[in-house]
């Protein structure tokens, strides 16, 4: 897999999407005014790019902002700074109404394959969807590629005239993805696809997704708190903490040599199916602090077992440790184990 | 690609066993006696307001000097009117007029009703607070009142009845709907609707209106005898359907003159109305029993 997302990224030089110092904070709490008085900072300062072809992941515990990087890039909502380019433009300021058209090379697949079809559709027409509002297709050329992408996604064109209730997690995350598929999209934000479903249906859908991307050289965001699942699919893995994205690397350097002590702590609590390998486990002290009252400096300041003073009031720089592996701490060159 | 393709079809799991929901509705519902009660009646006064007029053993509209506000007899069996107009024909032919007034202010005040709720709900914002405070306004008003009120300023008559009955049906609608809308709006398939790239008008009426439906047709159906009240009402207080139409509220209002002497012309049109609100009241609670999964 490496060689091959190498390769497709050296083939095209521009990246298909580029993150440039985005942030994201909501009120949650207002003044008698209506002004608001408290925010929680979700995404702070976030930049990375994702190339063409290659699944790029983004990992984290739940809070951390991963979910609102996603619909940020998917402009369900709007950023509050920083800049978001899509195959060559800037969505990050655009309306609601000059982002519709954008939907069409840029779908989503969710996390929760119950709530996210609509109940009162027949699956086919819950796969047509986006061809009837972004194309100019006939109903029967709509039907037509809606039951062909069922048996593209492993299910019978019989089931086109069910309704979602009468299907399992997996299969309505397979009717999911034929949806987000249906408008040849470049890019499928898939924010946490396969966290609600059985580990046994899991590995099912996570192939689906890497042949279907051979298959229509598709690039993917994935999102997932789950490192097994990530290091399974992942090009390029970037790492979150409080908002923050505090390392980047390719797949198997973020795996076989983590900078950060967030990541190193995160990898050594990953279970291993061996029960005689006596692992060092990293325990991170303290609780994680609240995104409203993000720490000072560095955010992980309060929880590193390697902080010193000037991590507590000096933010961290951006430092390029080998290709494509960006780490965000004052000392990438320290283990914490 | 293809190979793939034929072992995930064989992998993917068997489709687990469908429920049929109509057939459990159906299931649910009819252990409801009360409320399959209130739907015969229904179903049957229906039946009558179509085939009433031409079922009617005399016109009902002749006058029979010879027996003037007759008592319930073999002849007459409800009795007769001051003019000798048979009571039961009366009110055979008088469910058209009556239930037709009930049911159109009920479509048109629901209709409307809908329309600003889903506006409300959906958009949010100032032209929500707008509708809602309008509708509040409308609520310190008793229903009755508003629609007499209404009734005044444009006039008597059968039409502005029904004006009236489904005006005070707006608010009361408005409200429930932007209710619903509220609870479907935070559905993650609406979120899903605006990821894919629908216009918020699709957004509106194809993924929000049809999560409100349920809420519509319960509170339709119980809303339907309270405009049949209503209409019947106002006739009663000389508003709607002139004397000399049968409508039973009309009847009613007649009949009060000779309340002593022959209670028959109130009674039965009273018992009739009565009976009709009862049995749309039950068909809505059940329904509401029935669809509420929490009630279950």
């Amino acid at each position: 897999m490496p060689e091959t997302a190498e390769n497709r990224a050296s083939a095209a030089e521009r990246p298909l999407v580029s993150v440039k110092h985005l942030s994201k904070r909501f009120p949650v709490s207002k003044n008698f005014f209506g002004r608001p008085t408290k925010f929680v900072y979700a995404v702070n300062d976030v930049s990375f790019d994702i190339m063409p072809g290659e699944t790029f992941s983004i990992v984290g515990e739940s809070g951390c902002g991963k979910s609102t990087t996603s619909r940020l890039i998917n402009r369900l909502i709007a950023p509050d700074e920083g800049e978001i380019w899509f195959d060559g433009t800037d969505i990050s300021k655009l309306s609601a109404k000059e982002v519709q058209p954008l939907r069409a090379k840029m779908q989503m697949v969710f996390q929760d394959p119950y709530g996210s079809l609509n109940p009162r559709m027949k699956v086919q027409d819950l796969i047509a969807e986006p061809l009837l509002v972004h194309t100019k297709m006939s109903a029967g050329e709509r039907l037509k590629r809606a039951l062909d992408l069922l048996e593209v996604v492993g299910l019978s064109r019989a089931y086109g005239e069910r309704y979602p209730h009468e299907f399992s997690g997996g299969q309505r995350q397979r009717i999911g993805i034929a949806r987000a598929l249906s408008v040849n999209p470049k890019l499928i934000i898939a924010d946490e696809p396969v966290s609600a479903l059985d580990v046994s249906i899991q590995a099912q859908v996570l192939n689906l997704l890497r042949d279907l991307q051979e298959e229509y050289n598709l690039t993917y965001l994935f999102i997932s708190h789950d490192l097994a699942v990530v290091e399974m699919i992942s090009d390029v893995v970037a790492v979150m903490y409080l908002g923050h994205i505090v390392e980047i690397a390719p797949n198997e350097e973020l795996y076989g040599n983590p900078r950060h002590p967030y990541t190193q702590a995160l990898l050594s609590a990953v279970p291993v199916p061996d029960p005689d390998l006596k692992k060092e486990h990293v325990l991170l002290e303290g609780d994680l602090p609240s995104p409203s009252n993000i720490p000072s400096g560095c955010p992980f300041h309060t929880r590193c077992p390697l902080a010193t003073e000037k991590c507590s009031h000096e933010q961290p720089p951006v430092t390029m440790v080998g290709e494509r592996h960006m780490v965000q701490c004052h000392y990438p060159d320290k283990s914490i184990a | 690609m293809s190979e793939t393709t034929t072992s995930q079809t064989a992998s993917a799991e068997a489709l687990p066993k469908a429920q049929n929901p109509a057939k459990q509705f159906i299931k649910k519902f009819t252990q409801r006696k009360s409320a399959v009660a209130g739907l015969a009646f229904i179903i049957f006064i229906l039946i009558i307001a179509v085939i009433g007029p031409s079922i009617t053993p005399y016109n009902p509209n002749a006058y029979d000097y010879n027996a003037l506000l007759a008592g319930p007899s073999p002849q007459h069996i409800w009795g007769t009117d001051e003019f000798g107009r048979d009571v039961f024909s009366r009110i055979l032919a008088g469910a058209q007029l009556s239930l037709g007034t009930a049911l159109t202010a009920s479509v048109i005040g629901t209709a409307a009703g809908v329309v600003l709720g889903l506006i409300a709900g959906f958009f949010g914002g100032i032209v929500d607070s707008f509708i809602m405070r309008v509708c509040d306004v409308m609520f310190a008003f008793p229903g009755i009142l508003l629609a007499i009120a209404i009734v005044a300023i444009i006039g008597p008559g059968i039409t502005n009845v029904m004006i009236g009955v489904a005006v005070f049906t707006v608010p009361s609608f408005a409200r429930i709907i932007r209710g619903a809308v509220l609870e479907v709006k935070s559905e993650l398939y609406v979120e899903v609707a605006q990821s894919i790239g629908c216009s918020r008008l699709r957004t509106m009426f194809v993924h929000v209106f049809p999560g409100t439906l349920q809420a519509l047709i319960v509170n339709f159906s119980m809303n339907v005898g309270g405009a049949i009240l209503s209409a019947s009402s106002l006739s009663f207080l000389g508003f709607g359907a002139s004397v000399t139409q049968a409508e039973w509220g009309a009847i009613l209002s007649q009949g009060r003159n000779y309340l002593a002497t022959a209670p028959h012309l109130v009674f039965f049109p009273g018992l009739v109305i009565f009976l009709t609100v009862l049995a749309f009241n039950l068909f809505g609670d059940g329904l509401r029993d029935t669809l509420d999964p929490k009630l279950n």
